[in-house]
């Protein structure tokens, strides 16, 4: 059996999305913005594909919502096009994000901060969380954008990202949000909101990967990233990826659709795993289930290195993740793990599971016993469960 | 790049065979007890190193015949990744047999080699050999204890880079041989540097006494100490006109001109003018820089932030 829990990072593409994609491979090639037969049909199936992809966060017709080939693009070009719009040219000076946001915007903050822009890296609270009060503090009058995730990818946790567009709103602050990880997973209605540009990446919410969006409200403003032949109203050239566009918006609409069943199915068999998984000694879980999406679940096992974790549920072939320690190419703690502040000793052992509307609820029974299994032999060999003689224990600091 | 640095690795695939199997089945972990030790008629050695906050930790158990100093037995527990876990094992098992004296000649690259399924390819990837740093670690804490000494003390020089185990006198003497001024430099000729990058500069994994831009930028101030009599000692306020200018130059040519040739502009000193406490510096942007958007915001706040740094506070950069 293999069983995969590591939704957050990619998905499978649903296999209504293949199918809505497959014609436009072989059979409906043409350039939509060409002028003959060939182009007209696939010009047909990118509007359709864009209408969905609009209803699918609520836009209106007059915003727009831009193609792009994955999430890091559209969080880099909001980020990029505020600081050649307003801090280039003087008129404002400061950006704000929280330090738990994707690299795709630290990274990007960290560049512009190394061009003059000022930036303000806003912590969380011990659930995970950035609360909207703690934004309140650090707006000012040079501030240009807010830019702040829906839902944090490795906990799950939900930021108030309404509360803080409004409040940006009232400032006259431009306010970003990167939703990659909310679409599918929460209600997203931008027409009901003060946001103004939001984030979203198809192989989040079982489409393909390769594309992303970057929608931006009527009036607001981008400066293009990619200069060229005027594709997407001049906003971002290069040939349309009509076959990933058909994805996108058959994906979205499935996620929207599906979104009852992944508040509740998904919700009850994810609680049901956690509940399982914490009656293991010594597990901890961060954010609080109301205030993070239904799918996530963080939890670290004390004394065990996440990567050893990973090791054995991968012998079992289970895929789950974790930002932690060795598992990844840098070696270093996860993050998350210590912006919340979490006891030094469980900044390497969290493991991140992430369900999806195709997990099964077989499969997690497979799971929880082979976690046990492997926390267990884990534990056996783990240095922080093993025995030291009294007057060795009292040297130790 | 290449392929592989492009597409990025999967660690796990550059694992040993060894190295996957120690991880699956440990053979040396467990613990010694006082009462299995005095029924070997031995002493009982309990050694931690490193810490679980930051991502491994070891305890390493030995039995020694307290009159021959050698290790009867030699077992260990590990919180850690796979590679550590199989590190700390082969270093549990290369311990056994061995006086005190003989295990703390093992290293953490006699660790790796022993992991190896084939004497030239690695058993981890180079990120990784960070981990048997601590195997090799835990043994001198173990030989320390036994013998009632300080760890350091079986520690003949500093090392900088413990992944390839390169001292500091190394170090220094390779730079200065070959005139060394990168990084990259550094790790073609010592390896220094080439494992899990923490001995590089601040922020790496493990936190440093010495990195290897402070070696490079010692020698850097000694050249230019060699070569100039002048300037380098010298308070910027105190300087004469021509010092303070061939000091200014210094400092674009260091840090700013390379950026502004290769976007096709320039930019030329004009004049250093005292103006009260400040000292005015006149510019003129050449090329593609005059007219260009960032030449009064970016640009220029990058050269005046790098001059105020270097040079005074109280420089003030005056684009013409």
């Amino acid at each position: 059996m293999r069983v995969y829990l590591d939704n957050n990072s990619t998905t499978m593409v649903d296999p209504h999305v293949f199918e809505a994609m497959e014609p436009y491979f072989v059979q409906r090639y043409g350039n939509p913005n060409s002028l003959h037969c060939f182009a007209s049909e696939t010009h047909q199936a990118l509007k359709a594909a864009m209408q969905k992809i609009y209803a699918g966060v609520g836009a209106n017709n007059e915003d727009s919502v831009v193609i792009t080939s994955c999430a890091t693009e559209s969080n880099n070009w909001a980020l990029k096009s505020i600081y050649f719009q307003y801090i280039l040219t003087g008129q404002k000076n400061h950006i704000i994000v929280s330090e738990v946001e994707h690299p795709s915007v630290i990274a990007t903050a960290r560049f512009l901060e190394s061009l003059g822009c000022k930036v303000t890296y806003l912590p969380v609270n011990n659930e995970g969380i950035v609360e909207a009060h703690t934004l309140k503090d650090f707006l000012t009058d040079k501030t240009a954008l807010v830019s702040m995730m829906w839902v944090n990818n490795e906990t799950g946790a939900i930021f108030p990202v309404e509360e803080m567009a409004q409040m940006c709103s009232e400032r006259g602050i431009l306010f970003h949000t990167d939703a990659t990880q909310a679409i599918g997973k929460l209600p997203v209605n931008v027409k009901e909101t003060k946001i103004d540009y939001l984030t979203l990446s198809a192989h989040k919410f079982h489409g393909p990967k390769g594309v992303g969006a970057l929608y931006m409200k009527k009036g607001k403003e981008l400066m293009p990233l990619l200069h060229g032949g005027d594709h997407m109203g001049g906003l971002r050239s290069g040939t349309l990826n009509v076959a990933g566009i058909v994805g996108m918006g058959k994906a979205i609409e499935q996620a929207v659709d599906a979104l009852d069943f992944e508040l509740h199915e998904v919700k009850a068999l994810r609680d049901r795993f956690e509940d399982a998984l914490l009656q293991i000694p010594d597990t901890f879980v961060v954010t609080p289930r109301e205030r993070r999406s239904p799918n996530t679940i963080l939890i670290s096992f004390r004394g065990i290195e996440g990567e050893s974790m990973l090791w054995d549920l991968n012998k079992d072939g289970i895929a789950a993740s974790t930002g932690s320690a060795c598992a990844s190419e840098d070696l270093e703690s996860n993050p998350v793990m210590e912006a919340i502040g979490a006891e030094a000793d469980l900044a390497h052992t969290a493991i991140r599971f992430s369900l999806s509307r195709f997990t099964t609820s077989e499969e997690i029974d497979f799971v929880i016993e082979r976690v046990k299994e492997a926390v267990k032999r884990l534990r056996a060999i783990s240095s922080s469960y093993a025995y030291a003689p009294k007057n060795h224990k009292d040297e130790l600091h | 790049m290449g392929i592989d640095s492009l597409i990025g690795g999967t660690i796990w695939d550059e694992y040993s065979q060894k190295v996957t199997e120690l991880m699956n089945n440990p053979q040396n972990m467990g613990e010694i007890t006082e009462e299995q030790a005095e029924a070997m008629g031995a002493k009982l050695i309990v050694a931690d190193f490193g810490a679980e906050s930051c991502g491994d930790a070891v305890r390493l158990y030995w039995a020694v015949d307290p009159k021959t100093d050698i290790i009867l037995e030699s077992k260990f527990k590990s919180f850690g990744c796979g590679t550590a876990i199989a590190s700390s094992d082969t270093m549990a098992d290369l311990c056994k047999g061995k006086t005190v004296d003989e295990a703390v000649k093992i290293t953490n690259i006699d660790v790796e080699k022993a992991m190896r399924d084939t004497p030239d390819v690695p058993a981890v990837p180079p990120q990784k050999m960070h981990c048997s740093v601590m195997a090799y670690d835990v043994i001198k804490k173990a030989a320390a204890q036994y013998k009632g000494v300080e760890m350091e003390s079986f520690e003949h020089d500093i090392i900088v880079c413990e992944c390839a185990r390169i001292s500091l006198s190394t170090l220094k003497e390779v730079i200065r041989l070959n005139d060394l001024t990168t990084i990259e430099q550094i790790t073609d000729y010592t390896k220094a540097g080439a494992f899990c990058k923490s001995c590089i500069r601040p922020g790496g994994h493990e936190k440093k006494d010495i990195y290897l831009v402070d070696l490079l930028a010692e020698y850097e101030k000694e050249k230019v100490l060699a070569s100039s009599q002048t300037a380098e000692d010298v308070d910027f306020a105190q300087m004469t006109v021509v010092q303070k200018l061939k000091a200014v130059e210094r400092i674009i040519d260091d840090n700013i001109r390379q950026m502004l040739v290769m976007d096709g502009g320039n930019v030329e000193i004009l004049d250093i003018k005292e103006n009260g406490s400040n000292f005015d510096i006149y510019i003129k942007y050449l090329g593609a820089c005059s007219g260009c958007a960032s030449s009064n915001t970016g640009t220029l706040f990058a050269i005046e932030n790098i001059l105020r740094e270097k040079l005074d506070q109280n420089i003030r950069v005056i684009p013409l």
